[in-house]
């Protein structure tokens, strides 16, 4: 039996040891089962538009670079140099065509391969020749729907299989205009004093909705006074993978084809267009679903979709038990008027940024456990049950109940515990 | 009337004072009818709202929601409060005509809590309006110097 997760149907009990927060030997674990393995997001492909474009990233612990070839073929390169290490690049973004690492000065194309190195003729002619001294591409690069990931692991399942049942969800997310979805840029960089699994469980808790964000529910209230008789209620899922999925109905504008009472007449006018064409392209059910629905998704490990009153796309990191570092993606439908994407990053900054109303309170709640675990070691459980006991009686979870939360402990814990369970097989 | 540097100064410092005591709304009223403050993204400090995500974009309405919000015990981020303090330094009036004055300053802001410190550093920028020989905010623009919200995680603060 595992150490860390502990589920008992009929009891109706799912419990995860708070060491799973707090222990260096665990995060080390994780960096090679699952930071190593799983399909991580790196970013998507709208970040670097035009040839030669290129991002920095942190990823899986990992310094890479996120690249559009001269050739517009989008790469992930190590950034580090293949002769003696050095970061190759070390502005966060730009366009070139080539890379030059300062040091010894040796060159690379954007593609990678080493184009350049001063005192040639103390090399080989043929020092080159199996290319292991140009920039090293990851294992692994592929997309779904402009979302790109890395897998460091050659042998993964392909994205597609790994994503399985999460796709349905995030294609009510990448279907929101028929031109595609684009990330803004200045993505939102900053951190949280907890352990990197506290922000996933977070991102799809409903339970956690009125007690904590209260103050922006009251703003809210005060600029529709409708928004009360929508209560946030749906259901949560378990999708597989360790993914899962709240959809749940909206108290408040979605800039996507949802209006709200705080907005004007004429931006009624521009939602009323934009359901409209969702309509025409996929029917009232799946438009009404598209526009009205909120959905938070979380792809194991570390990818939430927020597709709420805007949408974001957020990965975390740990850098210790105790410290993750977060990145915010704002997404939104390519080809939106510039007034309707004022009013979705309006909303967007109102809940979501660091500088909001209410994800600043989920920061807090999240390092309020941490000190929690750190410092009431005497009590050594987590307790995820909520909703467990309408499953048993075959009823469909709410989105408020933890289902979501279980999915991804699951898989988590599947993981972990691998070789704890090869040992007891052996045993046996 | 022009105002003297000391006067501009002594504003600036009753700005902060007002912040650092938590007198949020007798902060808030210091801007005027259309009044503005914002935090523009790190990197990018003369973005455009419509095309980039800002940290803060209020408005007169949204900065008076923002200070009665943390004056709330459910503002739980900042409850019980932080301890706060601003120093302001380096103030330069780049302008003076009629009754606007564009004056700009560089401030460093400490947050204490749970035995823990936060620096924010950076510069501000105010437009700032001769209303019946009184000085109000008509906007006020932070740009921070930091290459991302780490450790800080969050800014929960009036910066
Ligand atoms: S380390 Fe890059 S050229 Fe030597
Ligand atoms: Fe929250």
């Amino acid at each position: 039996m595992s150490k860390y997760v502990i589920e008992n149907q009929e009891k109706c009990e799912f419990l995860v040891h708070r060491s799973a927060f707090t222990s260096q030997e665990i995060l080390e674990k994780e960096r090679e089962e699952i930071f190593s393995k799983c399909w991580l997001f790196i970013g998507h492909e709208t970040e670097i538009p035009k040839k030669g474009d290129f991002k920095r990233k942190k990823v899986g612990g990992r310094n890479l670079l996120f690249t559009r070839g001269s050739d517009d073929v989008i790469r992930v390169l190590y950034n580090s140099c293949p002769h003696r290490g050095a970061l190759v690049c070390r502005e966060d973004e730009g366009n070139t065509r080539v890379f030059r690492c300062f040091y010894h000065a040796w060159s690379f194309k954007n593609d990678g391969e080493l184009v350049g190195m001063p005192g040639k003729d103390g090399f080989a002619d043929d020092f080159n020749c199996d290319g292991a001294k140009n920039m090293k591409q990851v294992e692994r690069l592929e997309s779904y729907r402009g979302l790109m990931f890395v897998n460091f692991d050659e042998n993964a399942v392909s994205l597609e299989e790994y994503l399985g049942n999460a796709k349905e969800y995030i294609d009510l997310v990448a279907d929101q205009s028929e031109l595609g979805m684009e990330a803004l840029n200045d993505p939102q960089e900053y951190s949280v004093r907890a352990n990197w699994k506290l922000i996933g469980e977070n991102s799809v808790d409903l339970y956690h909705g009125m007690p904590t964000h209260k103050t922006y529910f009251d703003i809210k209230m005060e600029q529709d006074a409708n928004a009360k008789n929508v209560k946030l209620e749906g259901i949560g899922k378990d999708l597989g993978n360790g993914h899962a999925v709240m959809e749940y109905t909206s108290p408040w504008g979605r800039p996507v084809a949802r209006w709200t009472p705080a907005w004007d007449e004429e931006d009624k006018k521009e939602i009323d267009e934009i359901k409209q064409k969702l309509v025409e392209r996929f029917g009232e059910e799946r438009a009404d679903r598209i526009a009205n629905y909120n959905r938070n998704i979380l792809i194991f490990p570390n990818l939430v979709i927020n597709d709420i009153m805007a949408i974001t796309l957020r990965t975390y990191y740990p850098v210790e038990p105790g410290y993750m570092e977060v990145t915010g993606y704002s997404l939104a439908p390519v080809g939106e008027s510039e007034k309707s994407r004022l009013m979705r990053n309006e909303n967007f900054l109102e809940f979501l940024g660091p500088g909001g109303f209410a994800s600043p309170d989920d920061n807090e709640a999240l390092e309020l456990c941490q000190e929690g675990y750190l410092n009431n070691t005497g009590v050594e459980w987590n307790d995820i049950s909520k909703g467990m006991n309408r499953m048993n009686n075959g009823e469909q979870p709410h989105a408020t109940d933890e289902e979501q939360m279980r999915s991804f402990w699951r898989q988590w814990n599947k993981i972990i515990s691998k070789d704890v369970k090869e040992k007891e097989e052996a045993l046996v | 009337m022009t105002k003297t540097r000391a006067e501009i100064e002594a504003f600036l410092y009753h700005e902060n004072e007002l912040l650092d005591e938590w007198k949020l709304e007798e902060w808030a009223a210091l801007f005027t009818d259309t009044g503005s403050y914002l935090i523009p993204p790190l990197k990018n400090p003369t973005a455009n709202p419509a095309t980039s995500l800002f940290y803060v974009h209020d408005d007169r309405k949204r900065l008076e929601d923002r200070a009665k919000r943390l004056l709330k015990k459910e503002a739980h981020v900042e409850y019980p409060h932080s301890k706060t303090l601003r120093n302001i330094s380096n103030v330069r009036i780049k302008s003076q005509e009629d009754n606007k004055i564009v004056v700009r300053c560089n401030f460093t802001t400490y947050r204490t809590k749970r035995d823990v410190i936060d620096t924010f550093i950076g510069v501000q920028d105010y437009h700032l309006i001769v209303e019946n020989d009184a000085l109000k905010i008509q906007e006020k623009k932070v740009t921070l110097q930091l290459d991302s919200l780490r450790p800080h995680g969050k800014i929960s603060l009036i910066l």
